[in-house]
């Protein structure tokens, strides 16, 4: 039986109701079961999951419900107050300050307020920033379904300010040394980035603070600032604050390739500083960088030592190789790839970060065929049917055909750990991860990358070889150690960097084409 | 001075509006922090949300 509780005028975010839809799922005797708000979205989600009613219809964005496929009203109450339960749990972890409900009382509160982070559905946030930057404040604008106009309004507003305006979509940032949204905790030091791609900006903080070093400021802009309508707005903005900050000496930029007109405009403001900046424009054109004076970059890696190198005042040399010793990289291709059987023959890199899937594709490129993807590096490898993969495939599961009604992968690992279940089979010889660290993500994502390939390897019949990568740093909440310790513990080779990763995995799929030839 | 320049001199006090998860991140950092206890304005109701921008220019 469907059942159903409803109560106007009770807000709460949307992540706090995936998660708590996803933990009474777990209730024996309900079969399904949506808790959100009532926008459009969720109704259309619930009418899918065949719970829809025409009560739901009637609802408005602030109004809360749960609807339940349940075998009796018995189990339905057990839902009810599990929901309360956990919705009190929620409330009282977020500590129980008061809390204003316009900025209006917000700054009354806090006059000094100098940040805003946004992460309110992306339809209401062009008004609640543009309130923001009228009264002086700088933004993080995390919430995406954002329109270009939107965004193109607010960030000329920003720069008619002097403010920061980092986003929409903006993962990462680190301000003052104070990580915002998902960004890790890093040392102080002489380095500043702005980028517009976030989990490729946490891989190069985390490398630059492993290395030794540390960051002055990580300035994000979200990932559309340098596409020809907004013009890279943000990246100059922010790249001329790091050009004045006296804590900086050197300048990192990284971005996808920007549009042509936009690279021109970033890269002749680039010329003009005589700090050095060293830029990954990730696959990007090398030449450019080169004519503005700057240093180009291979992969995340690559910036991440380059920097490092100019900060040290060392000539920056390119970084291709691996921390192991050639002998150590080749007895673990050999040993690994002797007990593969010969039907292995694919590859799976399923990812939480969108840039470290694009990454690893570039780097890959054709070497041992094309490479499926819901982010393909060209059309003719999108993948339409995301339910039967076949060939070699690559996955950026934090995009939106993964995430509707779900939390993104990095908060809540489940969306991973299903994909492993569905996408990783006898004919697969090596599978690539990522697990990012830091503030903002799962608790532990290490273990459940490692339980969930616990379960999976307990159904193949044949050994595959998985390989993985950390974003982190031993200042994270979640223990650096501990997580590599984890992936080991079942088998799982863990490499430095992203980069690294993936060369072992070229290297596995050379021996094996070897092997097969 | 510049904005951005005088930002990256101060301690850093933030308001969140949104994910409250994020707040308490920066509440363990020992950063000031201010939730703002947020609903999409006017119930999320578009068009009464632009009358009530409508009144407000007419001020």
């Amino acid at each position: 039986m469907i059942c159903y509780e409803v109560r106007k005028n009770s807000y709460y975010d949307s992540v706090t109701l995936m998660l708590i839809s996803k933990e009474v799922k777990n209730i024996e005797g309900v079969k399904d079961v949506m808790v959100g708000m009532g926008t459009d979205l969720n109704k259309e989600l619930s009418n899918n999951l065949g719970l829809g009613s025409e009560k739901l219809d009637e609802l408005s964005p602030n109004d809360f419900f749960i609807s339940a496929d349940v075998v009796d009203e018995a189990i339905m109450e057990q839902v009810v107050e599990r929901v309360n339960g956990l919705l009190k749990e929620k409330k009282s972890s977020a500590g129980s300050d008061y809390r204003p409900v316009t900025i209006k009382s917000a700054l009354e509160m806090m006059p000094e307020a100098n940040m805003a982070v946004v992460s309110i559905a992306g339809q209401y946030a062009e008004d609640e920033v543009s309130r923001l930057l009228d009264n002086d404040l700088h933004v993080m604008l995390f919430s995406d379904n954002v329109s270009v106009e939107a965004e193109l309004r607010l960030k000329q507003k920003a720069v008619e300010k002097g403010l920061l305006m980092m986003g929409p979509d903006c993962g990462t940032a680190i301000i003052n040394g104070v990580p915002l949204a998902f960004a890790n905790v890093v040392k102080k030091g002489p380095i500043g980035i702005v980028g517009a791609s976030g989990t490729g900006t946490q891989e190069v903080s985390t490398l630059i603070d492993k290395l030794g070093s540390g960051l002055s400021q990580v300035i994000g802009t979200g990932g559309r600032d340098l596409k020809t309508e907004i013009g890279g707005l943000m990246m100059l903005q922010g790249f001329e604050a790091l050009m004045r900050d006296e804590s900086t000496e050197v300048i990192v930029l990284i971005s996808k390739p920007p549009s042509p007109e936009v690279a021109e405009k970033i890269l002749s403001k680039v010329s003009e500083t005589k700090k050095p900046v060293v830029v990954d424009f990730i696959g990007g054109d090398i030449e450019a960088i080169k004519a503005a004076g700057a240093y180009p970059c291979l992969t995340l890696e690559d910036a991440a030592h380059k920097a490092v190198a100019l900060a040290k005042g060392d000539t920056p040399v390119d970084f291709t190789g691996f921390s192991l010793s050639d002998d150590e990289v080749e007895s673990i291709v050999n040993k690994k790839v002797a007990a593969l059987k010969p039907e292995q023959k694919y590859f799976r890199g399923l990812f939480t970060g969108g840039t470290l899937a694009d990454e690893a594709m570039k780097m890959l490129g054709q070497s041992f065929g094309g490479i499926y993807s819901n982010i393909p590096l060209s059309h003719e490898y999108a993948i339409e049917n995301l339910t039967t993969l076949t060939g070699h495939v690559c996955l950026d599961l934090g995009e939106d055909q993964f995430t509707v009604g779900r939390p993104h992968p990095m908060i809540d690992p489940s969306t991973r750990s299903d994909r492993f279940k569905t996408d990783i089979s006898d004919d697969v010889a090596v599978v690539l991860v990522d697990v990012v660290l830091g503030y903002g993500s799962h608790e532990n994502p290490a273990k459940e990358v490692a339980d969930a390939i616990h379960e999976v390897n307990k159904k193949l019949d044949n050994n595959v070889i998985y390989v993985a990568s950390i974003t982190g740093t031993e200042g994270d909440p979640q223990d650096l150690k501990a997580s590599q310790s984890a992936l080991e513990a079942e088998g799982i080779i863990v490499m430095p960097s992203n980069a690294q990763a993936v060369r072992l995995v070229q290297k596995i799929m050379d021996q094996l084409n070897k092997k097969g030839a | 001075m510049n904005r951005i320049d005088r930002l990256f001199s101060q301690d850093l006090k933030v308001i969140n509006i949104g994910l409250e998860s994020f707040s308490k991140d920066l509440k363990k950092q020992e950063v000031s922090v201010v939730q703002l206890d947020w609903k999409p304005r006017a119930g999320g109701n578009a068009k009464l949300s632009s009358l009530l921008d409508r009144l407000k220019s007419n001020k």
